[in-house]
């Protein structure tokens, strides 16, 4: 048998939250339709570096393998991305890994994407419908309407737009395209629509819509394609909208 | 208003950047390409300027005192940003660096431009007419520390135009802001063109 074809990877790893990172470079076999997460397997199955040291096996997370969960974004080769999506053939060799920079790391690849979800909490990302009484049917939607709106419903808070973003970073409170787009999500839905300034009110504050700079690398870098500078531009016009509802007085606004 | 005050400020940034510095900008620009047709039209446009009623008036609330909190609040805007277009090379994310820096760019020039020109006038060190602008720009090294600035100002102008319209709601799809892109360019380079014509007759005389 001739000689095994093999890949190189250059991986950012990091021991713990507050130890310092440093390079270790793998070669693992090649196989036909890999991706990063087979690769970081094979790593897994045989934790031994180019070096030929035995070393800890590369920790990352992962659990859908199919692009909807968004727990496997990382850099790859530059760019934050999934790496269920990430297919060897189709990658520059030799691939460098890294975590998010713009999350916490609890270990080499895996990061703490919280802050995101303290985001959609703050926004109130959800329909509140609980009462001590079944309040009926709500108002139907246009189909035209669900139809963007599912779209926008696909984020799956992987954190890809936020590493993207030149403004999510130490220096600025922005919370970043995801939140804002869900604020756009729950706005339009006929009863979650009833909650509309309140969202509104909410990301014309601390860390919100204003935070955005137009640099519209969140759009470019969305793994579901979500239409997120289109999500950004509608909360800019909602907002300015509703400054004016507010400051001069309006019977419109919610 | 509703919203904090950093939403306030920024808002307020925002609309500043086009009513009424870029009206400024625009008209400041046409009222220098007199020069163009010699030093007496641009004496005469200039004395125009320099003798409209309320002056002081006009000069603090439509120049000073926009210029002063866009630039001060948009250094601190700039150094917010973590830029990142070498892994990043988009077209939007060079505009968003480059808006940056010319931001600053234009900051340290008008810094400059208003010591020269209005402050040494106020002070009565020189006078306001063709020959003052003459002296500036026949050396070669403010010259080109013009052109720079004069460039500077006017992409900032155009690229936060297209800002602008998508800060205030109004092109929305990425159709429209595509269309802005092109309008933003076309801008550019004709309020350029002014802009640095005109640097060629005070330094050329032609």
């Amino acid at each position: 048998m001739s000689e095994e074809k093999k890949i190189t990877l250059i991986i950012e790893r990091q021991d713990s939250p507050e130890s310092a990172p440093y390079e270790e470079t793998f070669e693992v076999p090649y196989r036909e339709n890999m991706n990063v997460i087979s690769a970081l397997m094979e790593i897994r199955r045989n934790p031994v570096n180019a070096k030929g040291e035995a070393t800890t096996p590369v920790f990352w997370d992962m659990n859908c393998l199919e692009e909807v969960c968004g727990a496997c974004s990382m850099i790859i080769n530059g760019k934050a991305r999934q790496s269920c999506t990430a297919l060897v053939d189709q990658l520059e060799q030799p691939i460098r890994l890294a975590p998010m920079s713009t999350f916490p790391i609890t270990r080499d690849l895996a990061v703490d994407r919280s802050r995101m979800f303290d985001s959609l909490k703050r926004v109130k990302a959800w329909v509140p419908i609980d009462g001590t009484y079944d309040l009926g049917p709500g108002p139907r939607m246009a189909e035209s309407k669900r139809q963007w709106a599912y779209e926008l419903s696909k984020c799956m808070t992987c954190g890809v737009c936020l590493e993207a973003c030149p403004n999510v970073n130490s220096k600025s409170d922005f919370i970043g395209p995801a939140a804002i787009s869900q604020v756009r999500l729950f706005n339009s839905h006929p009863t979650g629509e009833m909650n509309k300034s309140e969202r509104l009110e909410t990301v014309m504050g601390d860390g919100g819509i204003m935070g955005c700079g137009n640099a519209q690398n969140c759009v470019q870098s969305c793994p579901k394609g979500i239409p997120l500078t289109t999500s950004l531009a509608a909360i800019y016009r909602d907002t300015a909208i509703e400054s004016f509802k507010s400051f001069f007085g309006s019977d419109n606004k919610l | 208003m509703a919203g904090n005050r950093d939403y306030i400020n920024r808002r307020i940034h925002s609309l500043l950047g086009v009513i009424p510095i870029g009206l400024f900008l625009i008209q400041h620009l046409t009222v220098n390409f007199f020069a163009t047709r010699g030093p007496e039209a641009f004496n005469a446009a200039a004395h125009f300027m320099e003798s409209l009623p309320y002056r002081y008036v006009l000069e603090l609330f439509v120049i000073f005192l926009p210029i002063l909190f866009h630039g001060i609040y948009g250094v601190y805007i700039a150094f917010t940003a973590k830029h990142n277009v070498s892994n990043y090379g988009y077209f939007r994310n060079w505009m968003f660096m480059l808006q940056r820096y010319t931001g600053v760019i234009t900051l340290i020039f008008i810094a400059w431009h208003v010591w020269e020109t209005r402050i040494a006038i106020g002070l009565g060190w020189v006078d306001l007419n063709y020959q003052l602008m003459e002296n500036i720009l026949t050396n070669p090294f403010f010259f080109w520390f013009y052109v720079v600035g004069v460039v500077s100002t006017t992409f900032h102008f155009a690229n936060g135009l297209w800002s602008f319209f998508v800060s205030w709601g109004i092109t929305m799809t990425p159709r429209s802001q595509r269309i802005m892109t092109y309008v933003s360019i076309i801008v550019f380079l004709a309020v350029s063109y002014v802009g640095v014509r005109t640097l060629f007759t005070f330094a050329y005389g032609i």
